[in-house]
């Protein structure tokens, strides 16, 4: 290799390693979510002042992915008001947000702020400016269906300007499938159902099936999450909620115990 | 005219005179448009103009006189300008609109000095007064030829023959009492303007001039310690065509820097762009409305702080997609779910909502209203084990779902104590299908009171519908 090959080869890898090295520097604060494995995962916490992608691959699962937006948002914003920006028609589609139930969530109502803009263009420059106002605890863009818009450089701009503000962008998007973009994390989130508890039993707090698809610091995985409203955090499945009504599958894997047990 | 054609005349009569004559049905929609725009462009000279339909206007010149040079130079040049838009004026100076009116139905471009207005509008035939066809009549008859004729009689005579109304409009029109205008619009708080000798037309100009009348406007209300709470630029095109673009603020706006940030959002964001045509040769910028400005301690409270960013960004949006995009909700006591939320605009609401109480959620228990709430509840098909229990299958939007865990009914009634509370009973069920989605579904009417019994001895069939997901 010629000296002004190696030259501008040096050049290059003293350039990225600036370009990494500035977004390094960015000393990221971290909230945990709760679910300790999780945590773990994402090295404490869910990053603030970063962009973050919650998908749906379907309409069905729409609201489960809002609830788990919920969760991060509560996590997040630490009692600071909230932006919530949404498309017109995305109320016709899968309902309008309900106050209560954001409540019911542990969210606080008087600090939603909600946006609805006619397009994804306004979304998208509601949101850049939104980001900007670091009184914020967090800005949420629901973006319903696939698009075009939201490419890299969207992307980008977005991610940018919550770092420099350090207000957390949460990104919803439902409908579509997971694009190249400069997102921190992206989850996909599905409904689980709820544990096999007597019927008498309260059931049906948020429990959702996440999938961490992507980390940008780590490792990705997927786990089953509990939404604790009381508590305002993510939580592990209690591993047997209920002994008395435990389900067959359960007992099968007792009974594959049992004699182990004995022979100990 | 110079047919011999005039105004008031019957059609077929002018016909006779003139038969060639051309005839158009009267738009009066299009004359009243075209008299406000009149009025619009008026407002360069003043902000205290009403509207004198059909075809007049009265401007309250009082104070600005000055600023054009003098009474006679200003009506001249409103009717210059008005008639090189080939319009034709009239025009009258007076003490109060009703002489001015009186005047103007009979001669141009009288200017009444203060105190003469009796000996002006004497000579002028009583028609000139403006009475029904009827009063005029009568006053014809009586020989009452002129206002001067009509002035010298005892006014109880004339007010038992024609009633109060006439009275008070001849005394109106001799200056003897005040005859006030109600202006079209509410005069704005602060004004400042700039006016260019030679139109503008680019961008940059534009941008400058309002930043100029932003910092100028600022200056004026800070002397009063006020701030504005909402703002209008007028930009007056040479053509006449005026185009008024406001915008509210959810805090009394004190800086500069703001008020051009807000318009530079609006007028990037419009859904049809200024157009400066040949040029603009005025623009006003108005402070509608404006507060006292409670000065706060920033820098030991963040909350505060806090806040006013808050504020400052919903005023940012609002100015682009408009002030009812931006929402805060407020709490309604009532259980009826969809109506639990009052959506208001958040600029001027985001104080109230700050301090609302929302129902408390009871500890331990799982979510019990839905996440996601539909306007309008749809329609499902159920198959219940039960007459009155929970689902046992149900299809929505053409999916089928199998009910897995349910808890309900929870009885909500509609309030029948208001107007549209006339509505079926309620049961709401919490479901679970297979899958582990959640849903809000309810039974419309309950059985046996409120729902009929089909003659036929058929089984009855109620509604249900799906209300909301839960996450």
């Amino acid at each position: 290799m010629t000296g002004a090959r190696m030259d501008t080869l040096a050049r290059l890898r003293g350039r990225i390693a600036r370009l990494e090295a500035t977004d390094g520097a960015h000393d990221l604060r971290r909230v945990a979510l709760g679910h300790d494995e999780a945590d773990a995962v994402l090295q404490g916490g869910l990053a603030t002042g970063a962009l973050h992608e919650v998908f749906a691959e379907s309409g069905r699962q729409a609201v489960a992915a809002t609830g788990f937006l919920c969760g991060l948002a509560a996590r997040v914003a630490a009692r600071r008001p909230l932006i919530w920006i949404r498309q017109d028609f995305a109320e016709r589609e899968m309902g309008a947000l309900s106050m209560s139930g954001l409540a019911e969530l542990g969210l606080d109502p008087r600090r939603i702020v909600v946006v609805r803009t006619p397009d994804l263009d306004h979304a998208l420059r509601t949101a850049a400016d939104a980001l900007a106002c670091d009184a914020l605890g967090g800005v949420m863009l629901e973006v319903w269906g696939e698009t075009q818009k939201l490419d890299l450089v969207a992307s980008r701009k977005l991610t940018l300007v919550a770092q420099e503000s350090g207000v957390t962008a949460l990104l919803l998007r439902i409908a579509a499938a997971p694009e190249p973009s400069t997102a921190e994390t992206r989850w996909m989130v599905r409904s689980a159902p709820s544990p096999a508890v007597a019927p008498w039993m309260a059931w049906g707090a948020p429990r959702l099936d996440a999938e961490l698809i992507r980390n940008r610091h780590g490792q990705t995985g997927r786990w089953i999450m509990e939404w604790t409203p009381d508590a305002c955090r993510f939580s592990e499945p209690a591993a047997d909620p209920q002994p008395v009504a435990a389900a067959p599958a359960h007992r099968s894997h007792q009974a594959s115990a049992g004699p182990h047990r004995r022979s100990a | 005219m110079r047919h011999g054609v005039s105004l008031g005349q019957p059609l077929a009569n002018a016909r006779a005179v003139c038969p060639d004559l051309v005839a158009h049905e009267a738009d009066l929609a299009a004359d009243a448009k075209l008299l406000e725009d009149i009025a619009d462009w008026c407002d360069r000279f003043t902000p205290l103009v009403a509207l004198d339909p059909p075809h007049g206007l009265s401007l309250d010149i009082t104070g600005c006189v000055h600023l054009f040079g003098g009474e006679a130079k200003l009506m001249q040049s409103v009717c210059d300008a008005l008639t090189a838009h080939g319009l034709t004026v009239s025009a009258a100076i007076a003490s109060n609109a009703v002489c001015a009116r009186t005047l103007n139905r009979q001669l141009h471009g009288r200017i009444v000095p203060d105190g003469e207005e009796a000996a002006a509008v004497a000579p002028l035939p009583v028609a000139a007064l403006g009475g029904s066809e009827a009063i005029t009549l009568g006053l014809r008859r009586a020989g009452l030829k002129t206002i001067g004729d009509v002035a010298s009689r005892g006014r109880n005579e004339i007010t038992a023959r024609f009633g109060a109304a006439f009275t008070r409009v001849l005394a109106q029109a001799l200056g003897e009492a005040d005859a006030p205008i109600s202006p079209r619009k509410v005069p704005p708080d602060y004004i400042v303007d700039k006016r260019f000798a030679e139109p503008v037309a680019t961008d940059t100009v534009i941008a400058a001039s309002l930043s100029s009348l932003a910092t100028m406007l600022v200056a004026a209300m800070a002397q009063q310690g006020k701030g504005a709470r909402r703002l209008e630029a007028c930009f007056f095109r040479t053509d006449g065509l005026v185009r008024v673009i406001a915008v509210d603020t959810g805090q009394p706006v004190t800086e500069a820097a703001v008020i051009d940030r807000l318009f530079r959002e609006r007028l990037e964001a419009l859904n049809d762009p200024l157009d400066p045509g040949f040029g603009f040769d005025m623009i006003r910028l108005a402070a509608g409305r404006s507060e006292i400005v409670v000065q706060q301690q920033r820098d030991l409270d963040a909350h505060v702080h806090d806040n006013d960013e808050l504020s400052a960004l919903i005023d940012r949006i609002a100015a682009r997609i408009g002030g009812k995009r931006v929402v805060v909700h407020l709490p309604v006591d009532t259980h009826i779910p969809e109506r639990a939320a009052l959506p208001l605009p958040a600029q001027q609401h985001l104080t109230a909502t700050s301090t609302a109480a929302w129902p408390e959620r009871h500890d331990g228990e799982p979510p019990l209203r839905p996440l996601r709430l539909f306007a309008r509840p749809e329609a499902i098909q159920v198959i219940a084990g039960v007459p009155d229990g929970p689902p046992a299958r149900f299809v929505w939007r053409r999916a089928a779902h199998a009910v897995v865990r349910a808890e309900g009914p929870e009885r909500i009634a509609m309030e029948w104590w208001r107007p549209d509370g006339q509505g079926l009973t309620r049961d709401y069920f919490r479901v679970e299908d297979e899958h582990g989605l959640r849903f809000w579904l309810y039974r419309d009417g309950l059985y046996d009171r409120e729902l009929e019994q089909p003659q036929n001895g058929l089984p009855v069939q109620p509604a249900w519908y799906m209300h909301g997901l839960f996450a």
